[in-house]
């Protein structure tokens, strides 16, 4: 299927056909000083001139806490004691306006859920119901380095449907057959016209120039693993961190949980919650011993996971996609663009 | 403000070289406008990294827990009210380090920037005496620092530090402005359900990644009550109940002990005006105990003390 084209004025219209077959979520700022995605309610309220959401959609594929099992502790109950599979909401989603990085985010984390070994199933059953028209970057921020990881302003990876926001019109691009049928529902078939694919693709050029910020990566697969791991530029690295839990929170592609039992009287559930490298408890084991109990080993393990163990582990190049969250919502500035660097020296 | 840096550097390179301390801690400029990263340098040729903006806004008193060298530090203000803190709860002794002051006229609020420039990028920043120019594409604005202030240093009421073995700079003038509790006062006349719902609307948007906590001086517990995991005393999950018993419980271990430099605020990536939890506890203390933290080196804070003669019979 060949690139299609509304005019923006119908896109409230387009939106509100989506939401006959999903549950539609939309960049919008609310009550907030920072954009999110937001259902599409009643009064259609969304914002597409925004540069990015503050928190990562990731949690749309993994919660920050969500129940993968019930039971009961309740004698009488002929199931008492078993676990359940909890009855999640996998039901249709649709994420209009995600940003080409944060989709490539997904399929990098994919293949840590999915593959040859384990299925995590919670997770595939929430990326299978997902579907994601994003909206490509005709401004990109100078922290954003997403063409030096594999991915770019208007990149299609991972998308089901990309945007190009052309002014008058909107010119969508199915990526996949997911994204075809989409459109052919929503009743999308005005062909773009040439002067518009044109514009497109100059869009597209422009938006990759207007990326300042590059990073090298090309000598981290070469590198030696325990020198990396030995190098003498962590302790700097981590003089300032104060060991939240900012960076891997807001990022899209840390994906590291914890499972957890909570019980309210009889009933019980087994919650998996997103954990943190940075926080000592992450490693801290039933005998008291933590082998990761300097915050300078924390540090360290959060770069060499994806600029080096990613890297080795899935020869899939580095587990970040260069949205830039880190970088600007540090609160004491570090800079993995400084780390890169440092690190592929 | 603006010729700190170079104050700053000259005096880390001297107490350096004349081996006064082992090491020293300050800011270094960000990679970004409008951030700075604590840095420590023990070299005497690496001084002109430091630096000194409106943008200090972390509290280096964070820093000095558990260190065993002779240190040098800079501090504002707030971050002298910590150290007197850590001193008073032994975290450092007093003749670990030589406290370099800063008289502060206050920091200006990212937040704040961020807001009035509704969305564009901010390229780069000229800060002068009392103004800054706010630079990006196709946009350049020049602000007053004062109408951008950080809330807590509007209020501030000991920009001078209240502890320092030498001055950079001349003594500013203190606040004498508004009362600096109107905000709590406009929360204590709410009934209290509709406190409950100020509050739980207060950090509706909370993650739990505990900016807010590891960014404050007074959290030096070797293992906060969160990350306790036997017992474990609060649930790990997003649900209301344990955010709540969290910020909560952080503000209560604060009670008496913080100095309001905001820097909780400042670390908070979600942008959650994270200072209501603790400020009703400066204000009781101040009223009940007529206690600011920080300010001596000769008492210990009205929380933490007992003494047999208290006057409350309760306590006796």
């Amino acid at each position: 299927m060949t690139d299609k084209m509304i005019k923006k004025e119908e896109l409230k219209d387009f939106l509100r056909e989506l939401k006959k077959n999903y549950d539609v979520f939309v960049p919008a700022k609310g009550d907030d000083s920072f954009h999110s995605f937001k259902t599409l309610d009643e009064k259609e309220t969304f914002d597409f001139d925004f540069r990015n959401t503050r928190v990562s959609p990731k949690s749309f594929a993994l919660p920050q806490s969500e129940s993968m099992f019930e039971f009961s502790l309740n004698k009488e109950d002929k199931d008492a004691n078993i676990l359940k599979e909890t009855k999640n909401d996998y039901t249709p989603k649709l994420i209009v306006g995600i940003r080409p990085c944060d989709a490539n985010a997904f399929k990098l984390v994919n293949i840590n859920f999915d593959n040859l070994e384990f299925r995590d199933p919670w997770w595939s059953k929430r990326l299978e119901s997902l579907t994601l028209i994003g909206l490509g970057c005709n401004e990109p921020d100078s922290t954003c380095f997403c063409t030096s990881v594999g991915g770019g302003p208007f990149d299609e990876n991972g998308l089901d449907v990309l945007l190009f926001d052309l002014g008058e019109y909107l010119l969508m691009r199915p990526v996949t057959d997911k994204g075809i049928k989409l459109l052919e529902k929503a009743g999308v078939n005005q062909e773009a016209d040439n002067a518009l694919k044109k514009k497109a693709d100059e869009i597209k050029t422009t938006s990759e120039e207007k990326i300042i910020s590059h990073v090298p990566t090309d000598k981290l697969k070469k590198k030696n693993l325990g020198d990396l791991f030995n190098a003498p530029f962590w302790d700097d690295i981590a003089f300032a961190c104060i060991n939240c839990g900012t960076c891997t929170f807001l990022c899209p592609t840390c994906w590291c949980f914890d499972i957890q039992d909570e019980v309210a009287q009889e009933q019980g559930d087994r919650i998996r919650n997103w954990d943190s490298c940075m926080f000592p408890l992450f490693t801290l084991h039933a005998s008291g011993h933590n082998p990761r109990s300097e915050k300078v080993q924390r540090v360290r393990q959060r770069f060499m996971h994806k600029l080096k163990y990613y890297v080795d582990k899935y020869d899939n190049g580095v587990a970040c996609v260069g949205c830039g969250r880190c970088v600007k919502h540090c609160p004491v500035n570090i800079d993995i663009r400084e780390v890169f660097k440092l690190m592929n020296e | 403000m603006m010729d700190y840096s170079n104050r700053i550097r000259k005096t880390a390179r001297q107490i350096l070289e004349e081996k006064v301390v082992d090491i020293v801690i300050g800011f270094k400029k960000g990679t970004l406008p409008m951030m700075t990263e604590p840095v420590l340098i023990n070299d005497p040729e690496k001084t002109d990294q430091l630096y000194w903006d409106s943008f200090c806004n972390m509290n280096l008193a964070n820093y000095l827990p558990k260190r065993t060298e002779k240190i040098g530090i800079f501090a504002k203000g707030c971050d002298s009210r910590n150290i007197v803190n850590h001193i008073v709860e032994s975290q450092v002794k007093r003749e670990q380090i030589y406290i370099v002051g800063i008289p502060c006229a206050g920091m200006v609020d990212k937040r704040k920037i961020n807001a009035f420039l509704d969305g564009k990028e901010l390229k780069e920043i000229i800060e002068s005496e009392t103004s800054i120019t706010l630079k990006g594409e196709g946009f350049e604005h020049t602000i007053e620092k004062k109408d951008y202030l950080q809330d807590n240093c509007k209020t501030c009421l000991h920009r001078n530090p209240t502890i320092y073995d030498e001055l950079l700079g001349d003594l500013v003038e203190e606040n004498q402005g508004p009362d600096p509790y109107d905000d709590v006062a406009k929360i204590e006349k709410m009934e209290s359900g509709g406190k409950w719902e100020f509050f739980q609307d207060l950090i509706k948007n909370c993650i739990r990644c505990y900016a807010c906590r590891n960014a404050c001086p007074l959290c030096y517990c070797p293992t906060c009550f969160v990350d306790e995991s036997d017992p474990q005393w609060v649930g790990k999950s997003n649900d209301t109940t344990d955010t709540m018993t969290f910020h909560l419980l952080r503000a209560y271990h604060c009670a008496g002990r913080c100095t309001d430099c905001g820097a909780c605020e400042q670390a908070c990536p979600m942008d959650i005006n994270i200072r209501l939890f603790t400020r009703k506890l400066n204000k009781d203390t101040l009223e009940f105990y007529n206690w600011e933290a920080g300010l001596t080196l000769d008492e210990r804070p009205p929380l933490d003390t007992y003494k047999p003669d208290d006057y409350d019979k309760f306590i006796r």
